[in-house]
């Protein structure tokens, strides 16, 4: 099942290398993101420092949500659901490949934002281990939430519009426990954080598990 | 609606379908639901007595508490009626799912009104960020996006096999966020303010109690409703291209 999953993963980082949607596309997203928080919020008034988390963590959910769309409209087109389904693979091994190619793309990412937040928004990045033990967690929960609800809208006329409006509510767990790891580390107690890393990583276990079992059935409907 | 008769209508033609979403049995649960509302409303206005902190405001509570346990209600049938239709495969259960996260979803609006209604001349604001209350907005648009996602049209047998695994989804997702925003909340203020050391008045409590029972024969009813509707729709969806071909046979037939 791991060949198989490894195989799907390498397909759609292949896919992305030679396309490079998520490099010049979604990612500029995300950085602009960062800029219109600072243009929505007086950066002169130390706002931005002190909310650093919380903006980090919006701006990653909402290319999360452009990732995820990406990653199946690759899906969608010229009978693939059909090769997909025709292909003998495992299905939850085609989620885990899908999960972790979403993940590796948003951890690229999610280190580009860090970047961005340490020089625009002057931010200090401490509690380095907190930090990428948050983002690792988080994203694994993004990923794979992103992937199931991906798969669930593709096919759909509306999915642009309809995957917004079920993915996010769902993730609003991983936004609230990221981002008060994040405070904490950036606060220097990540003793406070690490519990909020234990929630992101039980939601990501949840989710992976929902998802292989789930895949199989919503794989018709790709 | 009355025309049904399609003999080969689909798998759910031959169980006979029913003219409106009426009959013997829901009439009775309306008619128990419409006399214990008038019940309740003069037990819940006149009888019962105001509350000695929260003065007239405590009447909202004969709405607000039976609100929130018809939406428990529903959200649990929505859970059944999806993981049942992922393992049976027949439509009753997935039109179940439909009918308790309509009326779900009305419930828990209702328990949001009610509730904010109450926080304005309690807590001085009609929304604060406390557990619960945020617990139940994302409910509100957890439930919200089951039903987007079942009006987008697609065959019955996938959107059902969507449906079913959202709605799973709904109740899997529900815990994971009432814990995280718990602990949030909890973290950075004690919970808002509690009455339960507060000594209920016996006429208090048999109103609550009335507006529990009402309140679930309220539920029963519409879910009935919604059930049989949902069931008709699903039936005229089916024999929608029967009705069509034989339709313009008779049409060719006049005109030839």
């Amino acid at each position: 099942m791991l060949a198989d999953a490894r195989l799907i993963a390498g397909k759609d980082l292949r896919i992305e290398r030679r396309a490079r949607v998520a490099t010049n596309q979604v990612a500029p997203f995300a950085l602009l993101v960062l800029v219109l928080f600072a243009f929505a919020l007086d950066p002169d008034r130390g706002i931005l420092d002190r909310a650093t988390a919380g903006l980090y963590w919006v701006a990653v959910l909402l290319s999360t949500v452009l990732a995820v769309q990406r990653s199946y409209a690759l899906e969608s087109t010229d009978g693939l659901p059909d090769a997909l389904r025709l292909s003998g693979l495992d299905p939850a091994a085609v989620f885990l490949g899908k999960t972790a190619a979403l993940a590796l793309q948003l951890l690229v990412l999610e280190a580009l934002l860090l970047a961005g937040v340490a020089l625009l928004y002057t931010t200090e990045l401490a509690g380095p281990a907190l930090l990428a033990a948050t983002c690792l967690a988080a994203t694994l929960g993004l990923a794979s939430a992103g992937s199931l609800y991906g798969v669930l809208a593709a096919g759909l006329r509306v999915r642009e519009t309809l995957l917004p409006l079920l993915l996010l509510p769902v993730v609003a767990p991983v936004l609230i426990g990221a981002t008060r790891a994040f405070e904490a580390a950036l606060a220097g107690t990540p003793g406070e954080g690490w519990p909020w890393c234990g929630l992101l990583a039980i939601f990501a276990a949840i989710y992976v598990a929902f998802g292989m079992l789930a895949f199989g059935p919503l794989m018709e409907e790709l | 609606m009355n025309q049904t008769t399609t003999p080969a209508a689909g798998p759910t033609a031959t169980t006979g379908s029913p003219a409106h979403t009426g009959s013997r049995g829901s009439r009775i649960v309306g008619l128990l639901a419409a006399g214990g509302a008038v019940a309740l409303l003069v037990f819940a206005l006149v009888l019962s007595p105001d509350d000695r902190i929260q003065g007239e405001a405590v009447r909202l509570m004969y709405l607000h508490v039976p609100a929130a346990i018809a939406m428990y209600v529903c959200v649990g049938l929505l859970g059944l009626g999806s993981a049942m239709w992922l393992r049976r495969k027949t439509p009753g259960w997935d039109v179940l799912a439909a009918a308790s996260a309509e009326v779900g979803l009305v419930f828990t609006a209702l328990t949001l009104v009610t509730g904010m209604l109450w926080g304005r001349p309690t807590w001085g604001v009609y929304w604060v960020w406390d557990a619960r209350l945020t617990t139940t907005a994302m409910l509100a648009v957890l439930l919200a996006g089951y039903l987007a996602l079942r009006r987008v049209p697609a065959a019955p047998e996938s959107r059902s096999r969507r449906a079913a695994v959202a709605g799973l989804l709904v109740v899997v997702d529900l815990p994971l966020i009432h814990y995280s925003v718990n602990w949030w909340r909890t973290l950075h203020q004690d919970a808002t303010i509690s009455t339960t050391d507060v000594q209920i008045d016996g006429l208090m409590l048999f109103t609550l109690f009335l507006g529990m029972v009402v309140g679930l024969l309220v539920t029963v009813w519409l879910l009935i409703h919604r059930f049989r509707v949902a069931w008709l729709e699903e039936e005229v969806e089916a024999g929608g291209l029967d009705r069509a071909l034989a339709e313009r046979r008779a049409e060719a037939e006049v005109g030839a």
